[in-house]
C-alpha cells in the first residue's frame, strides 16, 4: 500500500517510525480545542514515576544522615525556657506578642483559614486562569505575597530564630541570656495620648479600632474605584467587597500592631474589662 | 514461531492471564487509554491531559510530592506502630528501643519525621503554585476549598504526631501549641466571655482536646488515636474528593 509522502521532522516517512513515534506524530499535528491533549500513560505517569524515585531517594539519604531529635523524657514540672510550638505554628506564637491569646490563637487563625477558603469567590478576575502572569493579576498577587509570604514567613523566621529565653528578642549572634533584663515599658495607646480616665481610655480605644475599619474600608473603596473603575465595583458587588476589605484590613492590622509594638512600645490599642485589642 | 514464543502465547491466552490483564502492551492509542482507565490506581488521572500540564515548570510536581509524603508517613508510621505503645510509662522507652534495638527503627523514625515536615512545606508550595497559575478560578473553586481543609488536616496530623515521642520537646511544644484553645472566646476558661458559659480548667475547649485539665497519659492516648486513625481517615476522604475533582475538571490551563 502506498504511504502518503509525508515527511516528519526527523526526515523519515511515518511508516519507518517506531509505533510509539507514530502515535506521537498524530498528536503533534493536531490543531484546535481539546487537541493539545497527550496521553497520561506514558507521559504523565513517567514524570510522576521519576519524581517519586528522586524524592524517595532524597528522603532516604536525608534520613540516613540526619537523626530526628529526641530529648530527655517528658517532665511536666520542668518547663524549658523558651517553650516553642512546632515551627509551622511559630508565626502564630509570635503574634501572641502583639495580640491577646484569644485574638492571636483563635480569631486570627480562623480568619486565615476562612480568608484562604473564600479566595476563589472574591477573586472574579477571569484572566490568569491556568497560566503564570503578573501583568493581568497585579493586585491579587501583591496581596497574596504580603500575607502568604512576607507576613507568614517573616513571623515564622522571627519565632524560630530570633526569639530566645523569656520570648525575648535575641539576634542570631547574641548569646541566650536566661536573665536578660528587659524593661516592661510598653503602654497602651490611650495612655500615650495623655488619657488617664478608665472609661475615656476605653472609648478612645474603641474609636480608634472602629475608625480603622470604617476609614480603611472607605479608603479601599475609593482606591479600587480609582484603579479598577466604577464598572468593576458594580460587577464585584458589595458582599464581595466588604468581605475582602474586612480580611484585607485584618491582615494589615497585624503589620500595624507589630510596628506600634516594636517601634513605639504600644501594648494595647483598646482596653475594656472583657477584651483587649 | 519458536517454542518459547508458543509458550508465551499460551500463557497470555490462558484464562488466568486474561482475567488479570485486560489489554495488550502494544503502543497504540487504545492501549494507552486503557492503561489508565483500566487500572484502579492510575485512573485517579484523566486518561489524557493537556500538554503543558505535564511540564514540571507548570506544576512543580508539588501536589504529587505532598501525596507521596503522605504515603511515606503511612508506610513508615505503620512500621513504628508495631513497636510503640501510647502509654506514658512505655512511650519514651519504646522510642529508645526503636532507635537502638529495632532493625531500621531509627531510619523509619527519621523518614517519618522528615517526611512529615516535608509534607507541610510541600503543601505550602503546592498552594503557592496553584495561586500563581490561578488554578482556583472557575470551575475549580471548590477544590481549592477542599485543599485548604487538607492544609489544616496536614498541620493537625503533624501536630498530633509531635506529642507521641513523649520527650521534653514534644510535651512542651504541644502545651504551647494548645494553650490557644484555653483562650477561645466562650469555650476556653481563660477566654473572653467565659463567665457566660461557665467553663473551667477541666471543662473547656482545651480539656476536650487533652482529655483532662493538663497534658497527661490521657492526652497521649487521645493524640495517638487522632494521629493514627481519625485524622488520616478524614484526610483520605478529602484526598479522594480532591483527586476526583482534578480528574473531572482536568488540569487548569489557558483556553485554546
Amino acid at each position: 500500500m502506498a504511504e502518503p509522502k509525508v515527511l516528519t521532522e526527523v526526515g523519515r516517512a511515518p511508516a519507518q517510525l517506531t509505533p510509539a513515534k507514530r502515535v506521537e506524530q498524530t498528536i503533534r499535528k493536531a490543531k484546535g480545542p481539546g487537541d493539545d491533549k497527550i496521553h497520561t500513560w506514558p507521559h504523565l505517569v513517567r514524570a510522576e514515576f521519576l519524581c517519586t524515585l528522586i524524592v524517595v531517594a532524597g528522603m532516604l539519604i536525608w534520613s540516613l544522615l540526619v537523626d530526628a531529635p529526641l530529648e530527655e523524657p517528658a517532665a511536666p514540672t520542668r518547663t524549658p525556657n523558651p517553650s516553642k510550638a512546632p515551627w509551622y505554628f511559630l508565626g502564630l506564637q509570635e503574634i501572641l506578642v502583639y495580640f491577646d491569646p484569644w485574638h492571636a490563637g483563635v480569631v486570627l487563625p480562623s480568619f486565615i483559614i476562612v480568608g484562604l477558603m473564600v479566595l476563589p469567590f472574591i477573586d472574579i478576575n477571569p484572566k490568569g486562569n491556568g497560566y503564570y502572569t503578573y501583568a493581568e493579576r497585579k493586585w491579587e498577587l501583591l496581596t497574596f505575597f504580603v500575607g502568604f509570604h512576607i507576613l507568614w514567613i517573616v513571623l515564622i523566621v522571627i519565632g524560630t530564630f530570633i526569639r530566645g529565653p523569656g520570648w525575648n528578642w535575641f539576634w542570631p549572634w547574641d548569646p541566650w541570656d536566661n536573665h536578660k533584663v528587659v524593661a516592661m515599658t510598653a503602654v497602651d495607646l490611650p495612655y500615650l495620648f495623655g488619657l488617664r480616665d478608665y472609661w475615656a481610655s476605653a472609648a478612645f480605644g474603641l474609636a480608634v479600632v472602629v475608625g480603622y475599619f470604617v476609614i480603611g474600608t472607605l479608603a479601599l473603596y475609593w482606591a479600587i474605584v480609582r484603579v479598577k473603575g466604577k464598572e468593576f465595583m458594580q460587577r464585584w458587588g458589595q458582599p464581595r467587597f466588604q468581605l475582602t476589605a474586612f480580611l484585607f484590613l485584618n491582615m494589615w492590622a497585624v503589620v500595624f500592631k507589630m510596628i506600634l509594638r516594636l517601634g513605639f512600645n504600644v501594648k494595647y490599642i483598646m482596653v475594656t474589662p472583657w477584651i483587649n485589642v | 514461531m519458536s517454542k518459547w514464543d508458543e509458550f508465551k502465547e499460551s500463557i497470555i491466552a490462558s484464562q488466568v492471564w486474561q482475567s488479570m490483564f485486560r489489554h495488550g502492551y502494544d503502543d497504540t492509542p487504545r492501549n494507552r487509554v486503557l492503561a489508565v482507565s483500566g487500572n484502579v490506581w492510575l485512573h485517579l488521572h484523566p486518561s489524557k491531559v493537556r500538554r503543558h500540564g505535564v511540564r514540571l515548570k507548570f506544576t512543580w510536581c508539588m501536589g504529587g510530592i505532598t501525596f507521596l509524603m503522605f504515603l511515606i508517613t503511612v508506610v513508615t508510621g505503620i512500621y513504628l506502630m508495631f513497636y510503640y505503645r501510647p502509654v506514658a510509662e512505655y512511650a519514651y522507652a519504646d522510642m529508645k528501643y526503636l532507635e537502638f534495638d529495632m532493625p531500621f527503627g531509627m531510619l523509619m523514625r527519621n523518614m517519618h519525621r522528615w517526611a512529615a515536615h516535608a509534607m507541610v512545606i510541600a503543601v505550602w508550595l503546592h498552594m503557592f503554585r496553584v495561586f500563581m497559575t490561578g488554578s482556583y478560578k472557575p470551575p475549580r473553586e471548590f477544590n481549592w476549598v477542599v485543599g485548604v481543609v487538607l492544609l489544616v488536616l496536614t498541620l493537625l496530623l503533624s501536630f498530633t504526631g509531635y506529642l507521641l515521642p513523649w520527650d521534653q520537646l514534644s510535651i512542651w511544644a504541644v502545651t504551647v501549641g494548645s494553650n490557644m484553645a484555653r483562650a477561645t472566646p466562650l469555650l476556653g476558661h481563660e477566654g473572653p466571655f467565659r463567665e457566660f458559659t461557665g467553663v473551667n480548667a477541666v471543662y473547656d475547649a482545651r480539656a476536650f482536646l487533652f482529655g483532662g485539665g493538663e497534658i497527661g497519659p490521657h492526652t497521649l492516648l487521645r493524640f495517638y488515636i487522632l494521629h493514627c486513625i481519625f485524622i488520616p481517615l478524614v484526610t483520605t476522604l478529602f484526598l479522594i474528593v480532591h483527586f476526583w475533582r482534578i480528574r473531572r475538571d482536568g488540569l487548569s490551563g489557558p483556553s485554546l
